[in-house]
């Protein structure tokens, strides 16, 4: 299935005909659907998804970023959702710009979204608006820096 | 007994206490902050990352290959389902496929493991509760099959037996006898350890009715594995969405209702007995010899005797242990059904011949999120009940 196709598929064809400018961008790659979607609508989108009849996402599987350094924008957010009635799933990505990235929190539609955005704002330095408990989780409360992201040598600072 | 307790809360002034990270019942170093009102639990908070190594980090400074010693670390009490994970992550994002050989002992060998680890997880609960002996049983079943593993890639624990395309080694002739004893033993054993728990009144006292979770909570805190099949969600990786074969392998998904530990309890234990009997339909599909990984050149090891006598193979050992092999460049999430629930590997590949970016969805980091529901309001000794049946593996959880 080439991106082409991919645009075809019932998900992207139904978050549409919603909103005509919900989603940038569709991917396809090794069979997994990947929808680009503005920082701004992420929440909007989310919502729509999970509580959608016929859509129904309602597990949020695992949120992970990637530091595209030295792109631009730089961090690349993947949020992979699961529709357990429908046996599909989706991975939504946005992208936010460096140094101090900010982003919707998704904790109060998935509320396991919690450590998973705090787990990213200890290692990777993004905020999440809206997030009600935003402080590290694996490091120490006085570490300094963000450890994942690709600035940081995997050795650390000496 | 019931979790309720008639204390008029706000009389008395609350006790902080912490628990853990050195507490033998957190199974680890899991630290939970506790704000008491006498024995019951008021907040419960639960304070990770004493066991943090870097892993993801540290996946990005290997090759691909070098990476699946790391897997083996997250999850210790099921190495080979973490190696399984990654290696088909990576394989995916490379587009090959694994002969069916390799496929049939992989499952196998992931069912192994996963009984293992309920019985690690069986033993040790029961014994936070009171039952000594169970433990004992456990840990002596689960060393037949650490014994098997020793067998077959020369390690109890990190094995690393599963590499991109296939297996590491080809297993020795003969493997499959200590399997059958094993297969032919357990389920008497599983019935021994019923027979000291399932009707046990101690037992049901301690867990039944005790840290409820309901399928709507469990699937909004994003619980997985056992623990949602026993509020009542069908939702096992292997059925929805089948890996290396599983699709011709027949089993029931337990579940269970009563979204209590002895619910947990009785999903486990029946888990263990429809893995027997995917190990059961595996063994007559191993054939004795063939192949165990796929042949592609530049990415899979050739084999030992062709690297001796052909130049070409040589030189393909030679780079793939040098300068590794490069995915296109592309993203894929990965999902299996890890013994604790959904473990998912997120694999980046920039097109060089390291990960740009390895994440892992360790299931327990996500179902250890559940304690604060299960154990507020309950009493202290029902908050050890709950962490035993949230079946944490600390080294996932902080990875």
């Amino acid at each position: 299935m080439t991106d082409a196709a991919a645009e075809q598929s019932p998900i992207v064809q139904r978050l549409l005909v919603w909103d005509s400018n919900a989603v940038t961008k569709v991917i396809e790659f090794r069979g997994e659907l990947t929808l680009v979607v503005a920082a701004a609508n992420l929440r909007r989108i989310a919502e729509y998804l999970q509580n959608e009849p016929g859509l129904e996402f309602n597990f949020l599987s695992d949120i992970s970023v990637v530091d595209r350094l030295p792109a631009v924008p730089r961090f690349e957010m993947n949020y992979h959702l699961l529709s357990i009635p429908n046996r599909q799933t989706l991975r939504l990505r946005v992208w936010l710009a460096g140094p101090d990235p900010v982003v919707d929190s998704l904790t109060p539609i998935y509320p396991t979204a919690n450590w998973h955005e705090r787990e990213i704002f200890d290692l990777f330095g993004v905020r999440f608006e809206g997030h009600p408990e935003l402080r590290r989780i694996l490091l120490p409360d006085d570490w300094e820096g963000y450890p994942l992201r690709k600035d940081y040598p995997v050795e650390g600072f000496r | 007994m019931t979790t309720t307790v008639q204390t008029a809360v706000g009389t008395a002034e609350a006790m902080v206490l912490n628990m853990g990270p050195q507490h033998p019942s957190t199974h680890g170093v899991l630290r939970v902050l506790l704000e008491l009102n006498g024995e019951t639990v008021v907040k419960a908070r639960s304070e990770i990352g004493y066991l943090h190594t870097g892993i993801e980090k540290s996946c990005e400074a290997l090759t691909y290959s070098q990476a699946i010693t790391l897997t083996d670390r997250i999850d210790y009490l099921a190495p080979l389902s973490n190696n399984l994970g990654y290696c088909l992550a990576v394989e995916k994002l490379l587009g090959i496929e694994v002969p069916k050989r390799a496929q049939y002992i992989r499952v196998l060998l992931t069912e192994l493991t996963r009984i293992a680890s309920h019985l690690v997880w069986l033993g040790t609960h029961a014994m936070d509760l009171g039952a000594v002996s169970v433990m004992l049983y456990c840990f002596r079943e689960r060393e037949q099959i650490l014994k098997i593993l020793e067998l077959l890639s020369g390690q109890r624990m990190m094995t690393s037996y599963f590499r991109i395309g296939g297996l590491a080694l080809q297993p020795p002739p003969g493997w499959l006898d200590p399997v059958q004893r094993f297969t032919d033993m357990q389920p008497s054993r599983i019935d021994d350890y019923e027979e000291l728990l399932t009707h046990n009144r101690i037992w049901e006292s301690r867990t039944r009715g005790i840290g409820v979770l309901n399928a709507k909570d469990a699937i909004a805190l994003g619980v997985s594995g056992p623990m949602l099949r026993a509020s009542g969600v069908a939702y096992d990786v292997r059925k929805f969405f089948p890996y290396s074969s599983y699709e011709e392998f027949e089993f029931e998904v337990p579940t269970r209702t009563e979204s209590d530990c002895y619910a947990r309890y009785l999903v486990r234990v029946a888990e263990m007995r429809e893995s027997l009997k995917i190990v059961r339909q595996a063994m007559p599909l191993i054939a004795p010899e063939g192949p165990f990984k796929a042949d592609v050149p530049g990415i899979i090891p050739p084999p030992r005797e062709e690297m001796k006598t052909e130049m070409e193979a040589l030189i393909y050992h030679f780079k793939i242990f040098t300068e590794g092999f490069a995915p296109p460049p592309g993203e894929v999430y990965q999902r299996i059904e890890s013994p604790r629930g959904e473990l998912g590997f997120f694999v980046v590949s920039d097109g060089s011949a390291k990960p740009c970016r390895v994440k892992v969805r360790a299931p327990s980091f996500v179902n250890l999120q559940a304690l604060p529901q299960l154990a507020e309001g309950s009493l202290v000794a029902d908050l050890i009940a709950c962490i035993g049946t949230t079946d944490i593996v600390l080294g996932e959880v902080d990875r």
